[in-house]
């Protein structure tokens, strides 16, 4: 066999693969899409379920989504952007740095429902005083665990990008480094950091396993943090397992999948301004 | 003469084990352009770098020897190197206009440090755009990128920025080597100008440019200072015999 003919085998087995990817894709969510967009009215989206959620709407469903993923993000933003700042602003590669850096990937790595039953024994049972057992408030500590890698890691590469010399061109003005971190690198990097939270806001909205073993999965509307809720896709497992409405499952897979899918697209806008801001 | 603003002496520097300047003594007179020439690695840059204390940020850098600036030695102790920034201004090699409005690039340093009402602002902004010589070209995009100007444009917008916090002292290292001749030429007319006003110390490797704009000229060389003198004698008339080498392009 003469090597143009290998290559044309080669390209055709490739493109095929590549095709097969976007197939599975383009069915699963068209699949689910198909099925639970009919389900998908005002109704729906805004009154309280019926028998278990066999039946009714998804309202407390999306009302526990928000609270969550705001709470979550809350507490893990100042916290990872911080550790971001010191790990690339205030140290240099020594020791202590990549002892973070490796605790923030190992972090990474950990299955979720690990995550789920460290919240479980930790947040639920032992500060449930604080707490209050299962609740918004345990599930989104554990989200916490859950978000920090992802947004210290994305945050210090948007820091990183940020050119030496403007650092340099502030200093020299006589600013303090607070100032030039604060007045320059900072909004510099900021979509690059926004594109993490964005990422995390996703982890969240996706996150089933850990919040299974936090959240509670109550089917009441939250009156404060320290109550337990459910989300959209601990609503969707409960609903499928316990109750068998699988009408409502895919209508609330259906919602998911846009709210996602938003996500991911505004995450990807800013990611482009911030490639754009360095070219 | 009258008594120098920036005085040298004794100054070594090291990087770690190696040492990059050594013995420097040279003393900068109030309302000059001093050039510093040298090929490349001699120290000409490292010694710039010395006046405003951005070695600092280098890591393994240390020092010995004193400079005194307006009769204070920068490095005792007790100096705040923020202060001695305000005072001491730098433009760098490549232009490193930050990323938003060129008003908010001029207006940078003067809200650091405690400026806040805009009328006050807008005139600084105007003053120090009009001081290099920008003002005329940018007046009506003050809210657009600063990244969208040319070059040249750009370097003139970093100079108006440390024009703003209204130092004494100007450093500039190599502020032309990455401008067009036309550029560089906007670029040296306005160092003519602001000799009125600051004293301007200018690192280049263009010897030509050194004659052109600079009252004296020092000659480093392997970390050394091997002649200072009035530019048109050390261009004309040098009297080391290093110094008529590399002036006559015999080597570096």
């Amino acid at each position: 066999m003469n090597v143009l003919r290998k290559q044309k085998i080669a390209f055709a087995c490739l493109s095929g693969l590549g095709l097969l990817t976007v197939c599975v894709l383009i069915f699963i969510i068209g699949y689910i899409l198909s099925q639970g967009l009919t389900m998908i009215n005002i109704e729906f989206l805004t009154s309280k379920p019926r028998k278990m959620g066999a039946e009714g709407g998804i309202f407390p469903a999306i009302i526990g989504t928000l609270y969550l993923v705001i709470t979550t993000m809350i507490i893990a933003t100042p916290i990872g952007v911080g550790a971001a700042i010191y790990l690339n602003e205030y140290t240099s590669r020594g020791k202590i740095t990549s002892v973070i850096r490796f605790a923030t990937e190992a972090l990474a790595g950990i299955p979720s429902i690990v995550f789920g039953l460290f919240g479980f024994a930790f947040f639920v049972i032992l500060l449930e005083p604080v707490t209050g057992g299962w609740s918004i408030l345990s599930a989104a500590l554990t989200g916490v665990t859950m978000v920090l890698p992802t947004i210290v890691r994305t945050a210090e590469e948007a820091l990183k990008a940020v050119p030496d010399s403007l650092r340099e061109g502030s200093l020299a003005l006589g600013t303090t480094k607070w100032q030039t971190i604060k007045g320059l690198i900072l909004p510099t990097a900021m979509p690059g950091i926004i594109t993490g939270i964005i990422l995390s806001i996703g982890r969240v909205v996706g996150e089933t396993a850990a919040f299974l073993l936090t959240l509670g999965g109550t089917l009441l509307i939250p009156q404060s943090l320290m109550d337990g809720s459910r989300t959209l896709s601990l609503h969707l497992y409960m609903v499928a397992m316990e109750t068998g409405a699988m009408d409502v499952a895919f209508g609330t897979a259906a919602v998911l999948i846009i709210l996602i899918l938003i996500i991911n697209l505004t995450a990807s806008w800013f990611f482009r301004r911030l490639i754009k801001r360095f070219s | 003469m009258s008594t120098p603003q920036i005085a040298a002496k004794n100054l070594d520097l090291f990087y770690g084990e190696f040492q990059a300047l050594h013995d420097i003594n040279l003393n900068i007179s109030e309302k000059q352009i001093t050039a510093l020439i040298g090929p490349s690695g001699c120290g000409k840059s490292t010694f710039l770098r010395t006046l405003n204390r951005m070695n600092d940020l280098v890591k393994g850098v240390s020092i010995k020897g004193e400079i005194q600036i307006g009769g204070e030695n920068i490095y005792d102790k007790s100096v705040n190197v923020v202060e001695l920034r305000k005072k001491v201004g730098m433009v760098f090699q490549k232009p490193n206009p930050f990323p938003m409005s060129i008003y908010d690039n001029i207006a940078y340093g003067p809200r650091a440090h405690g400026i806040k009402k805009k009328a006050q602002l807008n005139e600084i902004v105007e003053r120090s755009l009009k001081q290099a010589a920008l003002w005329n070209e940018v007046k009506d995009r003050l809210h657009s990128s600063a990244l969208g100007l040319s070059g040249g444009q750009q370097q003139r917008l970093c100079i108006a920025r440390v024009l703003a916090v209204e130092p004494e002292i100007v450093l500039m290292d190599e502020p032309t080597s990455a401008l067009d001749p036309l550029a560089t030429l906007k670029v040296e007319e306005l160092v003519n100008e602001l000799k009125q006003q600051y004293t301007i110390v200018i690192v280049t490797h263009n010897m030509q440019q050194a004659a052109r704009i600079s009252d004296i000229t020092s000659f480093f060389l392997n970390g050394k200072i091997v002649e200072t003198d009035i530019t048109s004698k050390v261009f004309t008339n040098p009297s080391n015999k290093q110094t008529e080498d590399y002036i006559t392009g015999k080597f570096g």
